[in-house]
This record gives structure tokens, sequence and C-alpha cells, in this order.
């Protein structure tokens, strides 16, 4: 029982993360119908820049900048290269984020060279004894901090003009746009805010007590779990979003004890597919409908 | 991506007769190609055959994938798991016990290379209840799964696959009596002919194989009910196209494909070796680099198809043989310009021009090259 607590304690503390992840890939889906597949690019892109600057600027300032990089180079992918190619549908535009994908995280594991520094200073692989379960720092922090963002996105969401101005966009682009809605602005915070999420999130996955690893290409890999998280979920919600990110990390942490650590990744994804034979659009998603 | 590929392959399903003398120009092109490719081996040094040999490989499985992602419209970034499931087959099947360390059947080659893509062909089927239901990036990130449960068989199933330490070596493919291998010279007309000749004409052989049914595919009844399906099921279905259907049989096709691009992966390097991690011989990386020949190519094109596996699997060989030759791209270790490197820069790079500037691929830029008449036939199809 012991250790069913300690590995639901340790999924959910994972989930978090993922949940940050796949709620980038929903806001970004849902402003503009496109999936991010150079997602695990931010991830490390705000990684590698906490890595450089940490030196200089110390842990605090080095993240922050992490941060607002990462969703600085969303925003410049979404300005530079998406905006540009007007007539491409969304499916076309995914593929091209799978060439900036490609490219930037060539050149950042080759900047990062053999080290794999970790990044989660603060907090990494100091546990905290409760009873007999061991709660690790990162996952506690992640938790806290992915419930203060969740909260405030879902806040801002619900009552903000952007709020607005975003759930009008993802209703009818045309429509939003004939009211007077921009959506120029709309499109670009949306990649900001999604960016800087990765920003965050990186600060916990390139830990010991996330993955053991420091950041490397190992860390794009993990970010690759949020897509399952935010697929299961449902791609154009954000309760789906947090809800996939917590059941994917639940599911990594208890198939890696119950059945084998090598078959946990798998079981991520078996667990999507399930879901998606199951309910097609995921298990908040709005279904596609058809019309002839 | 839909709007990607009717664009792409517009030409192809308007102008299917296009005027006599042009047909026999393609017709002559293509002839001349082929025996190009021919008479090659007899000048090119073994390293040049070995690159081109991979190039081959990598044209087999761009064009399976290419009639999925770009006729039928599904996408996938699965093809590396059926590489490594056309692989172990054929490995498993041809190959011996090796101390009773792994299982091994000894079985003919050629039976062994059929039954992989017979059963990598199954198991495309086998993924039909998902596939079917799912679209577009749904689907994209679903088949992604494959890559995943192909990674645990290669750490798992060593009995199999040889382990992810050591892994195994295929047996050499055998036909007529001719050892696709290093040993002993065949002596034809007197030229002497060498593994690297031999093993060419071999891939030769499956390309062309490959490249002809598939167009045969594309062209015939078959092809237009992917297409039908891509741009619109509902309609194709009240026209009477079987929609599970025409998406099971697409992903079936595409998976054999794939499974035989396995076979020739595992005999080129001489030994099936499963990945240790999600990055590797059948990796995601994999899965994306095909999805970039096929998208380089333009959707749905074959004969884009091959000038994306020239770009995406020619481009690191052919640098890595001349950075030897002129010293540039040499450094390795940490921070250097590998020419993996580069060509993924290359390839990265190529994918999002392509979507920026010229959705139809390289297909479309050689279309306009090639002939005025056909982008006046665009127009009509189009108009109407």
């Amino acid at each position: 029982m012991e250790t069913f607590l300690q590995l639901v304690v340790n999924g959910l503390g994972k989930g978090a993360v993922y949940a940050l992840l796949a709620l980038g890939f929903v806001i970004i889906f849902k402003a503009t119908e496109v999936i991010n597949f150079a997602h695990g690019s931010l991830v490390l892109f705000g990684g590698y820049l906490v890595v450089v600057t940490r030196e200089s600027l110390g842990w605090v300032g080095a993240s922050l900048v992490g941060i607002a990089g990462a969703g600085l180079l969303a925003v410049v992918i979404e300005r530079l290269l998406l905006s540009r190619s007007k007539l491409a549908d969304p499916h076309s535009l995914a593929l091209l984020t799978i060439g900036v994908d490609v490219i930037v995280v060539e050149e950042l594991v080759r900047r990062l060279g053999v080290g794999i520094p970790f990044l989660g200073e603060a907090w990494d692989a100091k546990p905290i004894q409760v009873g007999g379960i061991t709660l690790f720092r990162t996952h506690l922090v992640a938790m806290l901090v992915a419930a203060v963002l969740i909260t405030a996105f879902y806040l801002a969401f619900k009552f903000s003009n952007w709020g607005v101005a975003m759930r009008a966009q993802a209703e009818n682009r045309e429509a939003a746009a004939l009211m007077g809605i921009r959506s120029r602005g709309v499109t670009m915070t949306a990649w900001l805010v999604a960016g800087m999420l990765a920003g965050v999130a990186v600060l916990f996955l390139a830990t010991q007590d996330f993955s053991g690893a420091g950041l490397s290409r190992g860390t794009h890999a993990i970010a690759l779990a949020a897509f399952p998280a935010a697929i299961l979920g449902g791609l154009d919600s954000t309760v789906g979003a947090v809800v996939g990110g917590l059941v994917v990390g639940l599911v990594e942490a208890l198939s890696a004890q119950y059945i084998s650590f090598d078959f946990s990744k798998s079981a991520v994804f078996l667990v999507m597919l399930l879901v998606l034979v199951i309910r097609p659009s995921g298990l908040f998603g709005t279904r596609e409908i058809t019309r002839v | 991506m839909s709007e990607l590929a009717t664009r792409a392959t517009v030409t192809s399903a308007s102008a299917k007769a296009p005027a006599k003398p042009v047909r026999w120009l393609r017709l002559a092109a293509w002839l001349a190609l082929l025996a190009l490719l021919l008479v090659l081996p007899l000048y090119l040094g073994a390293e040049w055959l070995k690159a081109g040999q991979w190039m081959m490989t990598g044209a087999v499985g761009s064009i399976g994938l290419t009639m999925l992602v770009g006729q039928a419209g599904q996408l996938s970034l699965a093809h590396a798991f059926f590489l490594l499931m056309g692989g172990t087959t054929y490995t498993v099947l041809a190959s011996g016990t090796e101390d009773g360390r792994v299982i091994g059947f000894e079985l003919n080659p050629l039976f062994s290379m059929v039954s992989a893509i017979v059963v990598t062909a199954l198991l495309g089927l086998a993924f039909a209840p998902v596939s079917g239901r799912l679209r577009g990036i749904y689907l994209g990130v679903a088949s992604l799964s494959l890559v995943f449960i192909g990674l645990y068989f290669g750490q798992s199933a060593d009995r199999l696959t040889g382990g992810t330490s050591t892994g195994r070596t295929p047996a050499p493919f055998e036909l007529f009596g001719i050892t696709f291998d290093n040993s002993g010279g065949l002596v034809v007309l007197g030229v002497p002919f060498r593994q690297a000749e031999k093993m060419w004409y071999l891939y030769l052989a499956l390309t062309v194989i490959a490249f002809v049914l598939a167009r045969g595919a594309v062209n015939s009844r078959v092809g237009r009910s992917w297409r039908a399906v891509r741009d619109h099921e509902a309609s194709a279905a009240a026209m009477g196209v079987s929609v599970a259907r025409a998406k099971a049989g697409a992903f079936a096709v595409s998976s054999a494909y794939a499974g035989l691009a396995g076979v020739m992966t595992v005999l080129w390097f001489d030994i099936l070796k499963p990945d240790e991690n999600e990055f590797g011989t059948y990796g995601i990386n994999v899965s994306i680099a095909y999805l970039a020949m096929v998208i380089i190519g333009g959707l749905g094109s074959i004969g884009g198809a091959l000038v994306g596996a020239l770009i995406v699997f020619g481009l690191p060989q052919v640098l890595s043989l001349y950075s030897t030759q002129l010293g540039i791209f040499t450094g390795s270790g940490e921070g250097a310009f590998t020419p993996i490197l580069v060509s993924t820069f290359v390839y990265g790079a190529a994918i999002i021009l392509v979507v920026l500037f010229e959705p139809g691929g390289l297909a479309a830029i050689g279309r306009r090259i090639t002939g005025g008449l056909h982008r006046e036939r665009k127009k009509e199809g189009t108009s109407r």
C-alpha cells in the first residue's frame, strides 16, 4: 500500500509537469488549430538558456531568462514562419513545425555536447520524508507551480478580454475577425504563453528527481510524452490537458513499478491508443462532425 | 495536409493521360535513368555503391509512405516500427540459431523476404481499428505509439532481435544460387562482380519493382479510391467506396513497403540491432526522416519520393564520402558539424521551405520545368 501511495504521489508530481506541456499544445491548437511538433525544441531551448546564463545571473535570473526565451522563440517561429504561409492549412503547418523542431534540437544538442547539466538547483534531489512516503521536492514544487499557473490561465481564459478573444477565435476564426478581434494578437500571445509554459516545464524535466538525467536529447524525448497527454485529454480542452497530464504521469509511474521500466514509455502510448479507439477526439475533446 | 496533397497530385488525377509525345518522352526519360543506374556500378567505387544502396532503401520506404500520406491522406509516424518488424522477420526466418542464443529457422532467403513483407502488411492491417477511426494529426500521434512499442519489442524480445547490446547477423540474401555478400566473386561476360555491385543490382531490382507496382496502384481503381477517401470521406462513401477498406488497404500497402525497406536496412548494415533509446535506426528520428522525404518530394508523388530519398538519405552519405576526400566536416566529438548533422539541417530547412513556398514539393517544381503543357492542363482542371 505504501509503495502504491508513493507511486501515486510520484505520478502526480510528474503528471503536473506533463500537464504544463500539454496545456501548451492545447493553447496553440485552440488559437490556430496547429499541432506544434516543435514544442520539444522550445523545452530544450529554455533549458539551454538557463545553462548558458546561470553563471552570470544566478539560478533565479537564469530561469527567468529561460522561460522568457522559450516564449520568445515560440513567437518568433509563429511570426517568422507560420504566419507567412497564409495558404497552407493547419495540417501542413504542423508538418512545418517538424522541420523547425529537427533543426533547433540538432543545433542545441550539438551545443550542449556531452555535458548533461541538471537544472533544478533550488530543489533538486532533496527529498522530504512524510510517514513512509518520500516526497521529492521537484514533484512538490512542480505540483504547486502547475496548480498556480493552470488556475491563472483558466481564470484569464474565462474572464479576461484576452480569454474572450481567444475563445471567440477558437470557436470561429472568420467571425471573430469580423467582430473586431485581432487574430494576430491572439495567435501571438497563445504561442508566447505556450512557449513560456514549456520554459517552466524544463526546469522540472531536467532534474534528478524527474528523470535522473540532465538536459540532453533525452529531455526532448520526455517532452514527447506530453503528446499523448494532450491527445488523450482532447486537443481542444484545457481541462483535458490537465487530466491527460496526470493520467500520463500516473500510468508511467505505475507501469514502471508493476510491469517494467522499459515498458513504461510504451504503456503511456498504449493507454492513449485505447482512449482514442473508444473516443477518437480524446476524453474531453469536441467531436468532429462531418456534414455532407 | 489534404489540401497540400490535393494540390500535389492534381495533375495525376485530372490529367491522367497527357498528350502522347509527352508520355513517350517521360517513358524514355525513365528508361534512360534505369540504363544509367544499370551501368553505374561499372564506374563507381564500392563506397559510392554502398551509399547508393542506402538511398534505394530510403526510396522503397518513402514510396510506401507517400502512398499512405499523400494519396490516402493518412499521416503516419509509424514507419520506423514497420522497418524493425520487417528486418526482424527476415532475420528470424533466414538466419540460424547462433548457439541457441536466438531463434532462427534458416529458411530460404527469398521466402523470408516475402514473409517479412506479408507480416508487416498484416501488422499494418491490424492497426486498422485505430487508423480507420482517426484522422490527421490524431492518427499521426497515435501511430507514433507503434514506434515506442517497437522500442520495447526490440529491448525485451531479444530471442528474436538479438537484444540491444549485441544484435544479431541476418543471413545474406541468396537468389538463383548467387549470394549477395562478400564470399566469392561472380563473373558475367568477363566483368568481375564484387559484393557492392551484386547488392546494388539486388537493391535496384527491388526499387524498380516497388516503383512500378506503386505507380500501378496509384493509377488504378485502388489509387482513385484512396484519393476519394482523402478528399472527402463522406462523399467517397456515397460514391460506393468502402472507406474502411480503402484506409486499411493503404496502411497495409505502406507497411509492406516499410517491411521491405526494413529487410534492405538489416542487409545493408549486415546486422539487426534494435535501438536502446527512441533515437536510432528504428526510432522517431527515422520516422521523421521518412516523412521528410515524402514532404520534400511532394506529398503523394512517387517520383518525388525518390528525390526525397536522394536528399534525406543520400546527403549524409555523399557528405561523409566527400568529407574524407576534401577534409570538410571531418570534425568529431563535441560541437562538431558532422555530415549527419549538416544533412539534418538541410532536410529540416527543406521541409520548412516546401511548406512555405511550394506545397507540391520537388515533384511540382519538376513538373513546372518539364512541361508547360502540364500546367495548362492543371489550370483547366482546377477551373472546371
